[in-house]
């Protein structure tokens, strides 16, 4: 599921919750408050991320819940830099076995994360990291829109998105309506043909409370209640109870 | 909180921006971070930088928010930038390549040769804290020519030893990060709300070389984890300008308005 702080699919997150899916092996730079609650209603066995906080308000506290006390279950974590998971996204896509960055060099993630490893250039000399190539099963995505015959279109943060849905084996895309023609509507509009995209939802509203430009805002102001939610075991269990897991309330 | 100094009340805080918004120029390109990095760089942008360009790592190049965004990617970076870019191409043809001439860091612990740890407190595989994790900083502090820190200064942010290193400054000091195949400057000066730190020729050791307005000596050498040494040309570090202070506080009373009422435009 990507979406760099923009299109972030929660509504298609909120159904994998309401169906049970449980065990997954979640790929995401920024978990953001999806995975914060995918993984507080223990569909996650193992996270592969980049950076795991609440952008601008501090800490995602189901992610932290699950890794300092094992709590709804344990999760185990692939830890990247985001421009060592940019990477690994772009090699699968290009259907390369690994990716190759200038990257990684004198810190600690090397020794936690054995999947970093090095090459040296056949050319130069030079020692430069490597990541495997991201290959997930499915990737879910939302975008602002579709046309009848399934081509999609994003644009505005266009982030990770084409390189994870042509890494992935599928393709699922929520988008916010179907409409005769595309119209680009931003000079940098990345188009995903539609015989890359396995299904098409419409979900109006379906990257709430992210943002869907042209649609509507980032409700920054509820980023910020996440904080407050998220904080407390049986005050998230309540609020994914009435806002998640009653269909009829969907956010 | 608040400090007098000649005319002017102002808080550490605001001195701790406003020092740092002053370390970037006009021709700077320049990634910004959330929080007080990107208070700093768009105040400088607001003062005297005015054609500063400033690139989230969203991947909007040049972009001129009117508020701070609370996230990396809030829609205001986007509608106000030059144009927007994917991520592979932000992280590999910018900053890999050397296109960003100055990156703004903080992190939860720093220690005394400038790397920063913004992963774990305790253990990794056992941790008492999970903090985010890397993100972006590794390949920021390696691939911009020159880096800024900005932090609040606390003995438990300033240690003897980070718990780990997510982001380079110096390594283990002295030459180790060209020997270590980096050809860029790295941390050029650490702006705290007490002082300014640099790394000192050679050792590369972060020492104070400029001193808040009210601030003494012992309450630097009390807030840092390491024992921490004063250059001997030690000066006091101007305080804001009114224009500076004016700016600043509007800016933030913008913002204010615009997250509460969550509306990110």
């Amino acid at each position: 599921m990507e979406g760099f702080t923009h299109l972030i699919p929660f509504a298609a997150g909120h159904e994998i919750i309401r169906q049970e899916i449980k065990q997954l092996t979640l790929i995401r730079m920024t978990p953001d408050l999806i995975y914060d609650q995918l993984i507080g209603a223990g569909c996650a066995k193992k996270l592969i991320f980049s950076w795991g906080g609440n952008p601008g308000v501090g800490s995602l506290h189901r992610f932290r819940d699950a890794i300092e006390q094992g709590y709804p279950f344990p999760l185990e974590v692939e830890e990247h830099t985001h421009a060592g998971m940019a990477a690994a996204y772009q090699a699968g896509a290009a259907n390369l076995p690994f990716a190759i960055l200038r990257g990684y060099v004198g810190v600690d993630l090397p020794s936690v994360n054995s999947r970093i490893r090095w090459v040296c250039c056949p050319y130069t000399g030079e020692t430069l990291a490597t990541v495997p190539a991201l290959r997930p099963d499915v990737a879910v995505i939302h975008a602002q829109r579709a046309d009848r015959r399934g081509n999609v279109l994003i644009d505005g943060i266009v982030g990770i998105q084409k390189e994870c849905a042509y890494a992935s084996a599928k393709t699922l895309v929520t988008v916010e309506e179907i409409v005769e023609d595309l119209r680009p509507g931003c000079v940098n509009a990345v188009i995903l043909p539609a015989w890359t995209i396995s299904a098409i939802s419409v979900v109006p509203g379906g990257a709430r409370p992210s943002y869907a430009r042209g649609y509507y805002d980032r409700s920054n102001a509820f980023y910020i209640e996440w904080d407050t939610i998220s904080r407390d075991r049986h005050r998230f269990q309540e609020w994914m109870r009435e806002n998640v897991l009653q269909p009829a309330s969907n956010l | 909180m608040i400090e007098t100094a000649p005319e002017i009340l102002f808080s550490r805080l605001e001195m701790m921006q406003v020092t740092a918004s002053r370390r970037l120029t006009n021709e700077d390109i320049c990634i910004v971070g959330i929080g007080e990095p990107s208070v700093a760089c768009n105040l400088a942008r607001l003062t005297h930088a005015p054609d500063i360009k400033l690139i989230y790592e969203s991947g909007t190049l040049d972009t001129k928010p009117d508020i701070l965004p609370l996230s990396i990617g809030d829609g205001v970076l986007c509608d106000n930038a030059l144009t927007t870019v994917s991520l592979p191409e932000m992280f590999q043809y910018w900053l890999q390549a050397g296109r960003i001439s100055v990156g703004f860091l903080g992190g939860a612990q720093i220690d005394r040769f400038a790397n920063l740890n913004t992963s774990v407190i305790g253990s990794y595989h056992q941790p008492k804290v999970r903090l985010p994790g890397a993100g972006g900083a590794p390949e920021i502090s390696t691939g911009c020519e020159r880096v800024f820190i900005i932090m609040e200064m606390s003995s438990k942010k300033f240690v003897e030893k980070l718990d780990f290193r997510t982001t380079l400054g110096f390594g283990d000091g002295g030459n180790h990060r060209t020997e270590l195949g980096i050809r860029t400057k790295g941390p050029l000066a650490v702006i705290t709300d007490l002082c300014v730190l640099e790394p000192e020729a050679e050792t590369n050791e972060l020492v104070v070389v400029s001193l808040h307005p009210g601030v003494e000596l012992e309450q630097v050498s009390d807030s840092c984890g390491w024992d921490v040494r004063f250059c001997h040309d030690l000066v006091k570090t101007p305080p804001p300008t009114d224009l500076e202070l004016e700016v600043l506080r509007n800016l933030k009373a913008r913002t204010e308005t615009a997250h509460r009422g969550g509306n990110s435009k």
